[in-house]
């Protein structure tokens, strides 16, 4: 029956062997006798110590226990539940559960709200209390007006003049519902209707799609053929199943029409946007600084956890860069590290390789594919158990990493018992990146490290819908390329600049003619043959700082494709260091 | 920053090399940044000790576990040897000799723990039956031109320590261009090249064949293309009287998956049989059996710990792997953050260090809640001597420790024996495994539960939950919190809660609200989001911009006015312009040219 445990202890009891025999023995003679369960026991097992049992209380971890067995269940079922508090664990619901439809002027009340009510809840407010809804704020006035203003210009704008008028009649109309949400699409259904009848380029579906649901059910119903028995049985989910398809399905999206042109500050370039951005006040700086100052404390855990084999991924809102930099220069300082930001738009796992062979192992080698070079640095490693590489990834979830054989070729290189990982990731859906075995190869310790801070780094690359495409790229690969030039040369490509400059405002300006280039350049004594300069053209055009057309008249015309602000700001550069 | 530039994104720092020699050791990293550093050394070394105590009792185990999977291979692929070795005449043979033998692996779900099973599985057969084992994954095999290539680049690799450098040098030249000839003239020089050295050298017993098969593993079957197999299997089998070629498929979902990769056709050239590993779940009950129902390991894990970790085994990944990771990491945890965790080791060990204990750790004894109620219960004079004399302290922890190690001795048994009785019972009302019924002692009295059966009353003094016993501190690690949000992170809700809900991490009084509200002096990232959860699919950049400067512009109205309200306004364009990148960069929005200025929303839902 049982194993024979050896006796160290004379309180440590004993489990014998029994055979069938003894136990039949045993149970006939217990039917025998008037003797109680007990003793068999006690044939079977002998205690030779009784524990008592203390009394004790749970009740300082009574909580934590409620709550653990709130995730055990959840988890159960398979959804994800909180990471620590109530609040938390309502979000998931929240992030998990289907949403009510929305309605095109939801956000411009919900706005006015926020702007309404600067610490509390405006339903709470307003909703016993009708005098409130008299003083209307100046803001919220300000900006119905200029609606109205838009309005008169424009002339599809009913969807738009929807938003103030929607905001008065919820004001005016009856609160009697307690719930916020529900409220709002009770106004709103009476909005729409309004809107609907005024639209009248609108088809019937789209005003369909504008109902609140149970108006809309009604209305649905001979449409989609159901029969009444059908709809009768069908149960909230399926409601918002339905709703789902429906919001995704037509290709139609009510949304007023209105564009940035119409506003005066369409686009701002990233120069302007980041001197804007400077005057603002920080707020709650105390607030993330102590958020900060507990981020830092783990910083020596992080590498133990790191030096003991696993690699440490940090999640969460904000920017984590200014902290893992700081990580960097406190703890890395005496560790030869390679700092990667994911963000950077021509980041390539091939370049990761690549500064890994070239400047960590100083291997001039060239190699066939990434995975002959990760074959290559992974033998290195493996012979050299002295060597030892921390790798720090900024954004390892960015466009340009999150794809199948980066993030293979990554798993792999952070599998290396000498190779430490830490890297954070940003993306909503950044865990999907890695099934199982990445997973696996990955050894990930999560830290969550929600810092709030300003992505500025890791948006300035980016072409946002609303910021210019500022050229600072271009700009620096033009320092770059002019640096390894011959002051010759340098002169060639700032005649031309300045001779572009000159003419930026001609829009017929097609470019500054071979020949005419060419005589300017011998005063200046930059050439003395029209090949010495053909041959520097080409250097150019190589680099793609130059394009040549030829006219209708037959005439080479050279012109620089980058745009006069970053050639202004090229010229600046170069003066200030002469 | 030194980190940021536009032209490049990989930044190499080396300290120069007199700097680099003193690299710090491990340990001075479990001490540094931490006010609670009594005997951290020794904690140190105790951690490394029993991690490497129940690693390598892990890795034994599996090499047990797998040893009847693999020696019933092994006589597979011996019998199937001899098949090649026969020359017979016979017709039977003759049409075996046309099929390749294939050896199914079906290994179950659990793909992370494979290459584990096929490590150890190559090692077997390399001493058992064959040098020349080659593993391909599919990822290195797109077609069958790298496919030919990785497995003769492999083959070639395999008797390169017996033909030195040469083996090397053939490699490069062969990785051009590859075909099954060119493998099968190889494989006869080879052959024929290690017969001669065959008294000289001492050799393993793969080499009592004349010529020993190729064994190629296929690690992950499901994942090749159809072509590439069977355009492989077809040469392959025109090739097998003179490279005689055995087959392993990895094989993580169910045998069905050879018929529908390959057609009949193909199927028919292999010689197919079944092999089936142990399941996952056995697994875990035997690593559980030896790691944690046991005195042999000092570490102990609650309950709530205990739950976590099969759960994320149970619902996650079925990863034997990953829960070792786990133990691992609440090992170090218990180390790392419990004081008294130095008497976490063997018990004459322990008794030895109570003596060499510091005054800060009586006080951490003292401060015990589980010492506490101890305590509490003793006589006066005991009390006062408990708690301010520290010699008759250390005497009495010796004690209880001895006690702890007998309570332990007596729990294990009598679990494993109420175990027995009950895992048999119809219904399984205290569950099939064992490790259930160890949640449920660690939980509670398992005599309250009312599945509990009278008869087994006995048992009831030996399964008290561990929390009744004083200093079970030092060997339970129950801080299941650290263990979820480090292995069973939830990023997504994460976000959500810092958009939704700032004041969880600022705990600025301006920042309280209702539930589902959201002040307008939030961070405008919130501000922004909150707004956007009002649209559907397509957001309107104007609509947007402007709620948000509503917001915003309320929000700043107490400010004294010193900018005049034009910069005001861009400023607030600007913030704006700020939060929408940044909820592009997370993933919530994206550009659409569906219609002017208008962005998409990529969530559906609150999130």
């Amino acid at each position: 029956m049982m194993s024979k445990l050896e006796l160290k202890e004379d309180k440590i009891m004993e489990v014998q062997f029994v055979g069938d025999d003894d136990v039949l023995n045993h149970i006939l003679d217990r039917e025998g006798g008037a003797k109680l369960k007990k003793e068999r026991a006690q044939l079977l097992v002998n205690p030779k110590k009784i524990i008592k049992k203390p009394e004790y209380d749970l009740e300082e971890d009574d909580q934590e226990v409620l709550k653990d067995q709130n995730y055990v269940e959840v988890l159960g079922r398979d959804i994800q539940e909180s990471l620590k508090n109530g609040s938390a664990a309502d979000g998931g619901n929240k992030v998990y559960s289907f949403q009510n439809r929305k309605h095109s002027e939801k956000m411009a009340k919900l706005a006015s709200e926020l702007a309404n009510t600067p610490r509390k809840n405006v339903s709470f407010g307003l909703k016993n209390d009708p005098e409130i809804m008299i003083n209307i704020p100046q803001c919220s006035k300000e900006h119905s007006a200029s609606d109205k203003v838009q309005l008169k210009k424009s002339d599809k704008s009913e969807l738009l003049s929807a938003a103030p008028s929607g905001l008065r009649k919820r004001l005016i109309g009856p609160r009697s519902q307690s719930d916020s949400e529900s409220e709002y699409s009770a106004s709103n259904s009476e909005d729409d209707d309004g809107v609907a009848q005024e639209c009248e380029e609108d088809t019937d579906e789209v005003t369909m799609s504008q109902k609140s649901p149970s108006q809309n059910k009604a209305m649905s119903a001979p449409v989609c053929k159901e029969t009444p028995s059908k709809k009768m049985k069908r149960d909230k989910t399926s409601d918002l199943v339905e709703e789902y398809f429906e919001a995704h399905s037509s290709s139609k999206v009510l949304t007023s029409d209105r564009t940035l042109q119409k506003l005066k500050r369409a686009k701002l370039d990233q120069q302007t946007l980041r001197n804007l951005l400077g005057k603002v006040s920080p707020s709650f700086s105390a607030e993330l600084k102590q958020l900060n100052q507990q981020y830092e404390q783990l910083f020596h855990k992080w590498m133990l956890q790191l030096r003991l084999g696993f690699n440490i991924v940090l999640y969460g809102l904000g920017s984590k860069r200014d902290l893992l930099e700081r990580f960097r220069t406190s703890v890395l300082q005496d560790s030869i590290h390679v700092v990667i930001n994911g963000f950077f738009p021509g980041i390539s796992v091939k370049s990761i390789l690549n500064s890994v062979t070239e400047e960590v192992l100083d291997h001039m080698g060239t190699f066939r594919s990434a995975l002959d070079q990760l074959d290559w640095i992974v033998n290195k490693f493996k012979e050299d158990s002295s060597l030892e590489l921390f790798l720090l990834i900024h954004n390892l979830d960015s466009q340009m990493l999150r794809g199948d054989k980066s993030q293979q070729i990554i798993g792999q290189l952070s599998s290396l018992r000498n190779i430490y990982l830490i890297a954070s990731i940003d993306h909503l859906n950044a865990p999907l990146m890695w099934d199982h075995a990445k997973q696996s190869l990955y050894n990930w310790l999560w830290y969550e490290t929600t810092t709030y801070s300003p992505y500025t780094e890791e948006t300035s690359y980016e072409n946002s819908l609303l910021v210019k495409q500022s050229g600072s790229l271009p700009l620096s690969s033009l320092i770059h390329v002019l640096r390894s030039l011959t002051p010759n040369a340098r002169g060639i490509f700032r005649l031309l600049i300045k001779y572009q400059l000159d003419n930026q405002d001609n829009p017929s300006y097609i470019g500054f003619s071979f020949q005419d280039f060419y005589q300017q350049c011998r005063e200046a004594f930059l050439v003395n043959s029209d090949l010495t300069l053909r041959a520097q053209l080409t250097e150019f055009r190589d680099h793609k700082l130059l394009r040549t057309k030829k006219g209708t008249d037959g005439v080479e015309y050279l012109l620089i494709p980058v745009d006069s602000g970053t050639l202004r700001e090229f010229l600046e550069k170069e003066e200030e260091e002469s | 920053m030194a980190t940021s530039s536009v032209s490049k994104g990989c930044f190499v720092f080396k300290p120069n090399f007199k700097k680099r020699k003193i690299s710090v050791p491990v340990g001075d990293y479990f001490n540094k940044g931490k006010n609670e550093s009594e005997d951290g050394k020794l904690r140190f070394e105790t951690y490394q000790l029993i991690w490497q105590q129940m690693k390598s009792e892990t890795e034994q185990l599996q090499e047990e576990l797998n040893k009847n999977l693999f020696s019933s291979l092994i006589e597979f692929l011996q019998k199937s040897c001899s098949g090649f070795q026969k020359n017979s005449r016979d017709w039977g043979c003759q049409i075996k000799l046309r099929e390749i033998p294939t050896a199914a692996l079906i290994l179950g779900v659990n793909v992370t723990d494979h290459d584990l099973t096929f490590r150890s599985l190559t090692e077997a057969l390399q001493n058992n039956v064959t040098p020349y084992v080659v593993t391909l994954q599919a990822k290195d095999c797109p077609d069958i031109k790298h496919f030919l290539q990785k497995l003769a680049s492999q083959l070639m690799g395999c008797c390169v320590d017996e033909d030195s450098k040469e083996g090397n040098i053939q490699v490069a030249q062969k990785k051009t261009h590859c075909s099954m000839d060119s493998l099968s003239s190889w494989y006869m020089n080879v052959t024929q090249k290690t017969d001669p050295k065959m008294p000289r050298k001492k050799r393993t017993s793969s080499s009592q064949w004349q010529s020993p098969p190729v064994v190629l593993i296929l690690k992950d079957m499901e994942s090749f293309t159809t072509k590439v197999l069977q355009d492989f299997i077809i040469i392959s089998s025109q090739h097998l009287h003179e490279f005689p070629l055995i087959l392993i498929f990895g094989i993580a979902t169910s045998p069905i998956i050879i018929h529908r990769l390959l057609p009949h056709a193909v199927s028919s050239l292999l010689c197919i049989e079944l092999f089936q590993s142990l399941s996952c779940k056995e697994h875990l009950t035997t690593v559980l059996d030896k790691l944690l129902l046991t005195t042999q390991f000092p570490f102990k894990l609650s309950e709530k710990v205990l739950q976590i970790l099969t759960n994320i085994f149970l619902y996650h990944d079925f990863s034997i792997q990953n829960f070792i990771k786990g133990l691992q990491l609440s090992l170090l945890e218990h180390f790392y953050s419990q004081p008294l965790s130095v008497l976490c080791c063997n018990l004459p060990e322990a008794k030895r260090r109570i003596n060499f204990l510091s005054d800060n750790q009586c006080e951490n004894i003292r401060r015990l809640p589980s010492f506490r109620r101890y305590v509490e219960k003793q006589a006066s004079e005991k009390q006062v001597a408990l708690l301010t004399d520290d010699r008759s302290l250390k005497e009495e922890t010796q004690s209880l420790l001895e006690n702890l190690h007998v309570y332990h001795s007596n729990y294990f048994l009598v679990l494993r024996c109420l175990h027995q009785f009950t895992s048999s019972l119809p219904k399984y009302p205290l569950g099939r495994q064992i490790r259930e019924l160890y949640c449920t002692c660690l939980e509670k009295n398992i005599w309250d539960s009312e599945e509990y059966v009278s008869a087994l009353q006995l048992l009831r003094e030996y399964l008290l939950p561990p929390e009744t016993q004083p200093l079970h501190e030092v060997v339970y690690f129950s801080a299941a919190h650290t263990l979820r949000e480090h292995l069973n992170a939830a990023p997504r809700i994460a976000l959500h809660t810092a958009l939704n809900n700032p004041y969880y991490y600022l705990k600025n009084e301006a920042l309280k609200s209702e539930e589902g509200c959201i002040p307008n002096v939030a961070p405008d990232i919130c501000i922004a989001y909150k707004l956007h959860l009002e649209c559907s699919r397509l957001i309107n950049l104007v609509d947007w911009s402007e709620a948000f400067a509503t917001v915003v512009t309320a929000a700043e109205k107490m400010d004294a006015s010193s900018v005049t309200s034009e910069e005001r306004n861009e400023i607030i364009h600007a913030r704006f312009i700020r939060a929408v990148s940044e909820l592009e960069l997370l993933g919530f929005i994206k550009p659409t040219k569906q219609k002017t200025d208008h962005v998409a929303r990529l969530t559906w839902g609150g999130c």
